[in-house]
């Protein structure tokens, strides 16, 4: 029987009641509600919450909950069964296996679920279900709360046509441009043509950028298409498409708003998204550098009248492009929490999801317009498990063997819902956290960001630290001048990782020598007697040659006391730490600038890779003498990698296009592969004929794994 | 006077050995001409600390006279081995060197003396042997003085096992009856692409069973890593070999004579592990890797894996625990579900068996399911072959801790470390199922399908750690994320642990 059944209660009483004894169950026992205490709120709530989500968005919702004094019930797949969430909520129940569809989409088991654990409420986070009209109804018809707006609201802000028009009756800017169902390929390059490139396609019920494609002529409108209708079917069920003028060069800022059942309304100030990559939002924060009072002013009057307009209630954002002249349009409203909602709670003090229990309660709002602040600058970074050297990040899986949060770094929050050992799966968002910092103004809280990446800790999968702190440090970021299309404009050939100024490749030698010249002397340090005493060493200095990328150079290394001096390119460097080689943060001071880095693993054969202002050096650390001798090693012969095609990303294939012996051009579509609800073509390196095809459609392959091979 | 001749002999002999390196710098381009290997001295050079070696021998000259081989261009100080002894990391090694630059490294009388000599030292004094293997064979020239050479080395082969820990790396070729010195020694590991361990050449090959083979099919480092387990680990190349060996040699006792060493250790030994936890699946019949195991517990996640790529149902390695080399045996539930076969069960007695000769605690991790059942595995002999890892932990003295991660069945769980063998620290996680047999196979012999319940029944009473918590069998269920901290304070009590055998001349493992 498992561990987690134990702790789950699974178990038969006596056993139990020995496992109590032995002190296993201690550290997780079930939390029972805090009965005879008041909860610190003068005014009542549910007794017991579903949350019907997982990872950080779902523990997000059980924290307010917690404090509330709210019991909660976590659903989860049977992957999931040792998650986070599952061990912060009062109950947890599995509703299915783990591809989505069979799990936290499942609404009948999610149905059955309230009915058995007589949940009063239901949370449904965000993406899942939680702009599931069907989903809204049904509780509706049970009894039972959804935190949220009422189904109308929902379906008529789900559906991108109808919101547009609403939005235009309640006098909200709208995108110039035309709307509509599009029928077939034919119809889509029409409405396009109508339109003028270049035009934006996505699914109709679709959030976010998800399905999004932009289309700059007909050919690219075709294909939109036929990615688009098949995303839409296989994510949301509804085949219905949105084109729509594409405005260039746009920032995407939106304001949240707060509505309640009693007509009143909000709004919650702005937050500044523009940093994303296809279409995702990767940097976000609040306020935007951008806005003046008096747009912020009006944009937040407008996505107020838009939120009276369909008698919205609960938390909602409205988002807006922004054009260079501040001119804004509307784009869709997100009946539901957002994402980056941290933000906007950090700059107003406000527990948006305390507000919306409330507002699901029938309370009416607590606050004023004038009520609502703008304290200070709040930013978040969403790390992503994926690897940002591909695209800006295509999906990693693995298993996180190191995982530390920088809550030690002051004005943190980190919403997370993993923990150490926890598994990325290829079945759901490879987000591992959201990490937000605060400061007074908006370069206090990106110098905490700075420190707050530094401090991160991470291993087993890959992660997008290297890409946030990059940005978040980028001239342009920093002066406010950002728009969406900031990362393909500043990496026009994709992200390469941070590039070394001369005087910071010389810091990251030197450390890396004194780390190795720490670990020789340590090596050498035995404790307790010896029957042969150890020879004791005198030495004082080493000569290192480092290879750092295409370059090798010498670096000699003298130690001085408890600190060590560098000589590299000439320069004398003074390198003082308190080499602790078990901690997986070091903290280095070289002449006097102080550091955070990791060294991420080490080896015999001198293969050292640190994290260095974020981004992962390979280096490979030799004495004098090896380093000499080492151009006498055979060259081991590198693969071809034009001929062969591997999988980036671990996914399923769905569909292949090539067949053995089928003759290719160069950038044709081989396959296609899907992770993570994202579709990617494969496409030929170069012409030539298919050799031999090792995959179908359907199979699951991993990172790495061969897929077609040509002649 | 005496004293002025004494010292004018060295440095005639330092001159030589400047022109012997000289010379070697001349066969440089021959030998990384395609081959990519360094000379015996470069070697020895990146093995041991800088100005620490000190050579022995260095004047002998091999004794042959037949066939021109006592002509003055025949004769090299040295002969074809360079021997003496110096430090790695501070602690003392003896090293030979094969020097294939003198007659392609073959094995001449006075080569043979000189390896000799150095053993019997390491012997008498308490130090390791590494012999670094770079030989073409027996010196043809010399005839049989070459075979009594071999054997005089394979006795002290012998005579050395269990006494000092002995090393080889091959580096180069390694035929005919030299491969038996390198498969007497403790650890063999290899070179990747430039090392070759074989009986008879594939011409021999050829000729006797008309297969076609290439030198690295029939023993480079690859067949030998993963097909026929000789030997233990291989590298990329020379350099990377000898600085892995550096690394390695730090985790050995000097002798039997010595304890386990104790580096400096800068993780705590009270860090708990809260992955563990969740480490092992819901669902019993789900693998997971034992490494991540390993990792997770041994001193900065540093494991250093004996045979990673044979039988890897079974994972063998050194470690340390606050400092201290511990040996790891575990079962793999990622390969053949962690089950114990022929192959699996020799190299974990082995590396048993190597552990109690020096003084090295185990900590086994049990996930077993049991012995490979089938015709292939009876025909092959897994009695005898099982029986070896039953022999190895039963006869084993040093601090024994074993943890049971999940499965612990039948005759395997007796084998791996259990209380019944003497075991010191035995927990289960609560995650453990120490049975029979799985609950299913369980039931359809006790009630022969007949019992719709039985099977749920099974798992209550026996698919859990309790019955053999009762009894004493396991001393402690305990919370994984706390493993670290247990075997730290285990081994801390349990260094002073002394448990000794009936006298006996030798035990019988059933070899």
């Amino acid at each position: 029987m498992a561990f987690q059944d134990f702790v789950r209660g699974n178990t038969s009483p006596t056993q139990q009641a020995r496992l109590y004894r032995v002190g296993v169950l201690v550290f997780c026992p079930p939390c029972p509600r805090q009965r005879g205490t008041t909860p610190p709120y003068d005014w009542n709530t549910f007794e017991k919450l579903l949350i019907a989500n997982r990872g950080e968005i779902a523990c997000r919702v059980i924290k307010t909950c917690k404090k509330m004094g709210i019991r909660t019930v976590a659903i989860h797949s049977d992957v999931d069964a040792n998650a986070v969430h599952v061990k912060m909520a009062d109950e947890a129940v599995c509703v299915g296996p783990a591809p989505t569809s069979k799990s936290y989409l499942n609404m009948d088991a999610i149905m059955e679920v309230i009915k058995k654990t007589r949940a009063q409420a239901v949370h449904p986070g965000y993406g899942f279900l939680s702009e599931n009209k069907e989903f809204a109804r049904r509780l509706a018809s049970e009894g039972v709360t959804f935190i949220g707006p009422d189904t109308h609201a929902i379906q008529a802000m789900g559906d991108k046509i109808e919101s547009k028009l609403l939005a235009k009756n309640a006098k909200v800017n709208t995108i110039p441009g035309f709307d509509g169902v599009v029928k077939d390929a034919d119809e889509a390059v029409r409405i396009a043509r109508e339109i003028g490139y270049p035009v934006m396609i996505k699914a109709s019920a679709g959030g976010g950028g998800k399905g999004m494609r932009i289309a700059w002529d007909d050919e690219e409108t075709r294909e939109g298409f036929r990615f688009s209708s098949q995303e839409a079917a296989s994510s949301f069920g509804d085949d219905r498409l949105l084109i729509e003028k594409f405005i260039d060069n746009p920032r995407h800022i939106e304001i949240q708003v707060l509505a309640d059942k009693h007509g009143n309304a909000l709004w919650l100030n702005e937050r500044e998204c523009s940093i994303q990559r296809r279409n995702q939002k990767v940097v976000e924060e609040a306020p935007s550098t951008f806005l003046d009072p008096e747009t912020r002013r009006a944009m937040g009057e407008q996505a107020v009248a838009l939120a009276k307009a369909v008698k919205y209630s609960s938390a909602g954002t409205v988002e807006f492009l922004v054009d260079s002249s501040k001119n804004f349009y509307f784009l869709e409203m997100n009946t539901r929490l957002q994402v980056e909602h941290p933000v906007t709670e950090c700059i107003t003090g406000l527990d948006l999801v305390q507000e919306m229990i409330r507002v699901a309660k029938g309370y009416p709002l607590r606050h004023k317009q004038t009520d609502i602040p703008i304290n200070g600058w709040a930013v978040e970074c969403r790390v992503y498990a994926e690897d940002p050297y591909k695209s800006f990040g295509l999906p990693s899986i693995g298993k996180l063997s190191q995982y530390q949060e920088p809550l030690h770094v002051p004005s943190v929050r980190v919403d997370s819902g993993i923990q150490q050992g926890s598994d990325i799966s290829i079945y759901y968002d490879p987000m591992i956290s959201k990490l937000i910092t605060y400061g007074s103004n908006r370069a206090e809280a990106l110098k905490r960001m700075e420190e707050a990446l530094d401090n991160y800790v991470i291993r087993g999968v890959a992660h997008n630290i290297s890409l946030l702190r990059e940005v978040i440090v980028h001239p342009r970021f920093v002066q406010g001048d950002i728009s969406t299309k900031f990362l393909p404009e500043v990496y026009p050939d994709g992200f390469k990782g941070h590039k070394l100024t001369d005087l910071e490749r010389r810091e990251l030698l030197a450390t890396a020598a004194s780390l190795y010249v720490a670990e020789q002397l340590r090596s050498q340090r035995f404790l307790g007697t010896a029957r042969i005493p150890v020879a004791k060493s005198k030495r004082s200095s080493w000569e290192l040659s480092v290879r750092l990328g295409d370059g090798i150079y010498p670096v000699a290394v003298s130690k001085d006391g408890s600190s060590f001096s560098v000589e590299v390119d000439g320069m004398k460097l003074n390198v003082t730490s308190e080499w602790n080689l078990a901690s997986p943060l070091l903290s280095v001071t070289v002449d006097g600038t102080q550091r955070t880095i990791q060294r991420l693993s080490r080896n015999a054969s001198g293969d050292t890779n640190i994290q260095f202002l974020g981004t992962v050096y390979k280096l490979q650390i030799l004495t004098k003498v090896a380093a000499e001798l080492s151009k006498y090693m055979p060259e081991k012969a590198a693969e071809d990698t034009s001929s062969i095609l591997r999988s980036p990303m671990p996914g399923a294939v769905v569909a292949v296009s090539v067949n053995p012996g089928d003759t290719v051009s160069e950038g044709q579509e081989i396959c296609v592969i899907e992770a993570m609800k994202m579709q990617n073509s494969m496409i030929a390196a170069k012409t030539g004929k298919v050799k031999a095809v090792h995959c179908k459609a359907g199979d699951t392959v991993g990172e790495g794994d061969l897929l077609v091979e040509l002649e | 006077k005496e004293q002025k001749d004494f010292v004018r002999k060295v440095s005639a002999g330092c001159r030589i050995s400047f022109f012997l390196s000289f010379a070697a710098v001349k066969y440089r381009d021959w030998l990384s001409c395609g081959r990519g290997k360094l000379t015996a001295r470069e070697r020895i050079l990146l093995l041991l600390d800088p100005d620490s070696f000190d050579e022995y021998d260095m004047f002998v000259e091999h004794r042959c006279s037949d066939f021109g081989m006592d002509s003055n261009k025949n004769k090299y100080p040295g002969d074809s081995v360079v021997t003496g002894r110096g430090r790695i990391n501070g602690r003392l090694a003896y090293v030979f060197s094969q020097d294939f630059t003198v007659f392609g490294g073959s094995l001449s009388g006075a080569h043979a003396q000189k390896i000799c000599k150095v053993m019997d030292q390491a012997a008498m004094v308490g130090a390791p042997v590494i012999g670094l293997n770079d030989s073409g064979g027996a010196r043809i020239q010399e005839g049989v003085e070459s075979l009594a050479g071999y054997a005089d080395i394979f006795l002290r082969n012998v005579l050395c096992s269990g006494v000092v820990p002995q090393i080889s790396l091959i580096m180069g070729p390694c035929a005919g009856g030299a491969v038996y010195s390198p498969a007497l020694t403790d650890f063999t590991f290899m070179v990747k692409d430039t090392s070759y361990l074989f009986i008879t050449g594939p011409d021999v090959v050829k000729s006797v069973t008309n297969e076609d083979v290439t030198q690295e099919q029939l023993g480079g480092a690859k067949t030998h890593t993963a097909v026929s387990g000789v030997a233990h680990r291989a590298f990329e190349n020379d350099i990377d070999a000898l600085l892995n060996l550096r690394e390695f040699f730090n985790y050995l006792p000097l002798s039997n004579r010595d304890p386990a060493p104790v580096c400096e250790c800068h993780d705590p030994s009270d860090r708990l592990v809260p992955e563990l936890d969740t480490v092992v699946p819901v669902e019993s019949t789900k693998a997971y890797d034992m490494l991540d195991i390993i990792h997770s517990i041994a001193d900065e996640r540093e494991f250093f894996e004996i045979m990673p790529s044979y039988a890897r149902n079974i994972v063998v390695g050194f470690a340390r625990m606050n400092g201290r080399t511990v040996g790891i045996v575990g079962n793999q539930p990622k390969v053949a579900s962690g089950c114990l076969d022929i192959n699996s069960s020799v190299k974990g007695a082995r590396f048993v068996r190597f552990c109690d000769a020096f003084n090295i605690p185990l900590i086994t991790f049990v996930d077993v399911p049991g012995f490979l059942p089938g015709t292939a595995q009876e025909y092959g002999g897994i009695i005898r072959h099982g029986a070896k890892l039953l022999f190895a932990f039963a006869e084993a003295t040093v601090p024994k801790i074993t943890i049971i991660t999940r499965k612990a069945y039948g005759g395997a769980y007796d084998v791996m470390s259990s209380k019944h063998l003497r075991g010191d620290a035995n927990y289960a996680w609560p995650t453990a199922e120490v049975a029979v047999m799985g609950a299913k196979g369980a039931v359809q012999i006790i009630f022969r399908g007949k019992e719709a319940n039985a099977e749920a029944e099974y798992v209550d009473k026996f698919a859990n750690p309790f019955p053999a918590a009762m009894r004493g069998f396991v001393d402690d269920i305990i919370q994984p994320s706390t493993t670290r901290v247990r075997i730290c304070h285990d081994l801390d009590v349990l260094a002073s642990k002394t448990q000794s055998s009936p006298w006996k001349k030798h035990a019988n493992i059933p070899l």
